[in-house]
């Protein structure tokens, strides 16, 4: 895509925010934000998670009401009784997460509950065939008739984005849609953006990937902590302009210093372990003291292969630890043994979000805090405010439940949990998933507070940038294998894309996409 | 970043604060209420006498159903109660009549720890199959209803087993007739049921354990928790409540027959339900499922007393109770 859209002076904004601001409560999430979407025009939105990207699309699409200001359409101000409402006027969202029935054909998931009748009975060689059509025109062929289970996450993407512009769309908008694709999907994905774009449709595309939204904005805005920062013409923006005004702080102290470990002594190493369909043949080797970063994309196995080392699932190979062989047939093995794993799943797998701060701090530790059967409330109540000040807890009351706390002490909360248990090897999946920036900051701290203190960390991620900011050494993971290994000067976000892709990929151009 | 500034979480979770004391407090509400509706329907029905009555007569389904909630907290479910009350009893009679030691109080002693290992077994047999053969407890307790229910029948011939010895009989029936300090023996018993099964859920580092399988089997299983020794250790602890609710049903009777513990299954899950613990497990009220057993019983000697409703029809008003505890369990609760 290389030519910029000239705007027309007279066309009046689609869409448009008009001072809307939003608050839950007493807290103001969203204030005074105004802003204007033009038919024809990719208008992206960037922020820290946090920082207000997706509350406002939902007052945009009728999802949620403001509290103050209006939306308007054509000029007109507008009120939505709900999405559905927000729909007919036009405005279609494609959501984050796939919201697909699992069972269900593509065709059946593109027309569900506007299925096509012919009759009594559903047209299903009709919604077929549209189905089909649909799909090609997003530049996939997938046979309409396949179940959506079968199908890969990059594609059931696209179904949903068919079934969302199967409605009459002036504004489709896009929230995070290359959360879980690769640079090609992605890049298939602009290619639908922009063609969208040159039929007169007005996208907002909600990203906090730079790069990305650099090749395919025409206009940019940036939110922080729910303010309406700046918006600019893309040409006029570079990705580290970006950057600093959605962090609004120096980024290079994001990450803590490191220690030289290249001398230490190797801890764990892992020999042709495999973990059946998930990861086959991966070894590695971690030292005392550093911290080991495991790279690759969603699906590349990196999750599985960490669970079935540490006994979560089944997986052979042969793991020493401290030179000892050693097999872990349940996490209990490897507890014990020393090494924790924390699930990338907060919600699903590390907490009990519908208990108590207390319940969950001591639950992988009970053993230690019963006198006889009896447990010891009083010594778990201890063991909370020590928690609650080390880890920096921030819990407006000591019952609450985990549930109610915000994504950055949940994970302190299970940081906590975990190193209960007295590790010497702490596995920590997506540490800052969901995080806002003050959190990682201190989250990263810890890290390398605890690399410090002589144990050692793998850490899991999806952030390239954090990996690179904070790990001595960084594998790649690609289909079930790790297939390369950067360090030192060599750890960019290139090197390891070219690594978790297996293809070249010429960020130079990608960026010159949207700026030429 | 502090919880104060995220949105939509906290106030949904506020929100469920605040109803999981509703939902505590229900049960002994609904209690009261039911009291005012006896006192204003018979005079009579809120004497000393009678209460103790009904709390007697709700002794069986008190102590089934609070297994029921080491069961029902770790997100499981047994419809097996009734039918496997029926073969605990069958074959305690067996063993009773089969005069195998000397003399009648050893033989009950000994008798009443075959119920108990009886019931334990089968317990477990439940949780293994649950656990080990990763099957809905749904499933496999309704099969194994219909087992237990199928043995009883052929180990009575189709008839009934009575106890057989009437010195035996004189003997074991002021379990359920005696009293001891003012208080029935059953009631002592459900007093002593709730205590121990209060302190294993609320104190003990099984318990805990029990309420984080139910809450998410997950959480449990990344926190190091033995889930499958969890889950079936709650169907061995509901099969010891069988076989004690069996003991103090025996000598009210003196029989097991065809029909011993019908529809007991019912019975217990909706005490259980009633009395606010979640039927998605995570919490587990055992003070409230006694409550509502006693409920249960209050609500059918209010049927008896008042002739408005012909008691016929008290399988019917259960029922529709069970149905109305969940609906006020669903708005009480978050929507999920």
């Amino acid at each position: 895509m290389a030519t910029q859209h000239p705007m027309n002076p007279v066309t009046v904004p689609v869409l448009e925010a008009r001072g809307i601001a939003k608050a839950f409560g007493p807290v103001e999430v969203l204030t005074d934000i105004s802003l204007t979407i033009m038919p024809g025009e990719v208008h992206a939105i960037i922020g820290e998670n946090g920082a207000g990207k997706s509350t406002l699309m939902k007052l945009l699409s009728g999802h949620l009401k403001p509290t103050r200001g209006t939306v308007a359409i054509d000029n007109e101000p507008v009120s939505f009784a709900g999405p559905v409402d927000a729909e007919h006027r036009g405005l279609v969202l494609v959501h984050q997460e796939i919201l697909l029935a699992p069972d269900l054909t593509v065709a059946q998931n593109i027309f569900m509950g506007r299925e096509l009748k012919r009759g009594l009975m559903v047209n299903d060689r009709e919604m077929n065939r549209q189905s089909a059509e649909a799909v090609r025109s997003l530049g996939a062929d997938i046979d309409p008739t396949t179940p959506i289970s079968r199908l890969s996450i990059a594609r059931r993407q696209l179904v949903q984005i068919a079934r969302a512009l199967q409605v009459p769309h002036r504004v489709v908008i896009f929230d995070e849609p290359t959360a879980s694709l690769t640079p090609i999907e992605t890049d298939a994905l602009l290619k639908v953006i922009r063609d969208l774009r040159d039929k007169g449709v007005a996208i907002l595309y909600i990203s906090h990937r730079l790069p990305e939204v650099a090749a395919i904005a025409d206009r940019i805005t940036v939110l922080r902590d729910g303010k309406l920062i700046a918006t600019r013409n893309a040409s006029e923006l570079y990705p580290v302009d970006m950057a600093r005004l959605m962090v609004g702080r120096d980024m290079s102290k994001l990450y803590p210093e490191r220690e030289d470990t290249a001398a230490h002594q190797t801890v764990l190493d892992v020999r042709n372990f495999d973990v059946p369909g998930f990861a086959s043949d991966a070894s590695f080797t971690l030292r005392k003291g550093e911290i080991l970063g495991f790279a690759g994309l969603i699906g590349a196995g990196r999750t599985e292969l960490l669970e079935g080392i540490v006994g979560l699932r089944h997986g052979s190979g042969t793991i020493e630890l401290n030179g000892k062989p050693v097999k872990f047939h349940t996490v209990r093995d490897s507890m014990a043994a020393g090494i924790v794993y924390l699930s990338e799943d907060r919600k699903g797998k590390g907490l009990l979000l519908a208990q108590d701060l207390r319940t969950n701090l001591t639950l992988a530790t009970l053993d230690k805090f019963t006198k006889g059967p009896l447990i010891e409330r009083k010594r778990e109540d201890q063991s909370l405010d020590k928690a609650i000040t080390d880890f920096d807890i921030r819990a407006r009351r000591r019952d609450l439940l985990a549930g109610q706390l915000s994504g950055g002490n949940q994970q302190k909360l299970l940081l906590a949990k975990m190193m209960l248990l007295e590790p010497s090897i702490v596995i920590i999946d997506e540490p800052t998933r969901g995080i806002d920036i003050g959190t990682k900051e201190q989250i990263y701290k810890f890290i390398a507070d605890l690399a410090k203190a002589g144990k050692s960390v793998i850490v899991i991620s999806s952030e390239m940038q954090e990996l690179i900011g904070i790990c001595h050494r960084i594998l790649v993971m690609r289909s079930s294998r790790i297939v390369g290994e950067v360090t030192g000067d060599a750890m960019t976000e290139e090197e390891i894309v070219v690594h978790a892709t297996g293809v070249k990929i010429n960020e130079a151009e990608l960026y010159s996409a949207g700026n030429a | 970043m502090s919880d104060t500034s995220t949105n939509t979480d906290t106030r949904g979770a506020f929100r469920k604060l605040a109803d999981l004391d509703k939902t505590a407090v229900a049960p002994f509400l609904a209690l009261a209420a039911l009291f005012v509706l006896g006192a204003l329907i018979n005079p009579n029905f809120l004497s000393i006498d009678n209460l103790l009555n009904v709390l007697t007569r709700s002794s069986f389904i008190a102590i089934i159903a609070v297994g029921a909630t080491f069961v029902i907290s770790a997100g499981g479910l047994d419809l097996s109660v009734g039918s496997m009350a029926a073969l605990v009893a069958g074959v305690m009679l067996l063993f009773l009549n089969s005069a195998a030691i000397d003399g009648d109080m050893a033989m009950l002693c000994v008798g009443v720890l075959v119920a108990i290992g009886v019931g334990a077994l089968a317990g477990l047999l439940n949780g293994a199959v649950i656990t080990i053969g990763k099957i809905e407890p749904f499933i496999v307790t309704l099969g194994t209803m219909a087992i237990f229910r199928s043995v009883t029948v052929w180990l009575a011939d189709g008839g009934s087993i009575a106890m057989k010895s009437t010195s035996m009989r004189a003997l074991f029936r002021p379990v359920y007739t005696g009293t001891f300090i003012g208080l029935p023996i059953p009631v002592w018993i459900i007093a002593i049921v709730g205590i121990l099964a209060a302190f294993i859920l609320y104190k003990t580092s099984f318990g805990r354990h029990v309420i984080a399988v139910g809450s998410n089997e997950d959480v449990a299983k990344y926190s190091g928790i033995h889930v499958n020794r969890v889950r079936a250790m709650t169907y061995v602890l509901q099969g010891i409540c069988v076989a004690i609710a069996v003991v103090v049903y025996i000598p009210r009777l003196g029989a097991a027959t065809t029909t011993t513990g019908m529809l007991w299954e019912l019975q217990a899950i909706t005490a259980v339900v009633i009395g606010g613990t979640a039927l998605r497990g995570g919490v587990g009220r055992i003070w409230g499922t006694i409550c509502g057993a006693f409920m249960l019983e209050i609500v059918g000697n209010i049927m008896v007393l008042s002739n408005i409703v012909s008691e016929y029809l008290i399988g019917a008003v259960q029922g529709t109770i069970i149905i109305i505890a969940m609906l006020v369990q669903r708005t009480l609760q978050r929507k999920k």
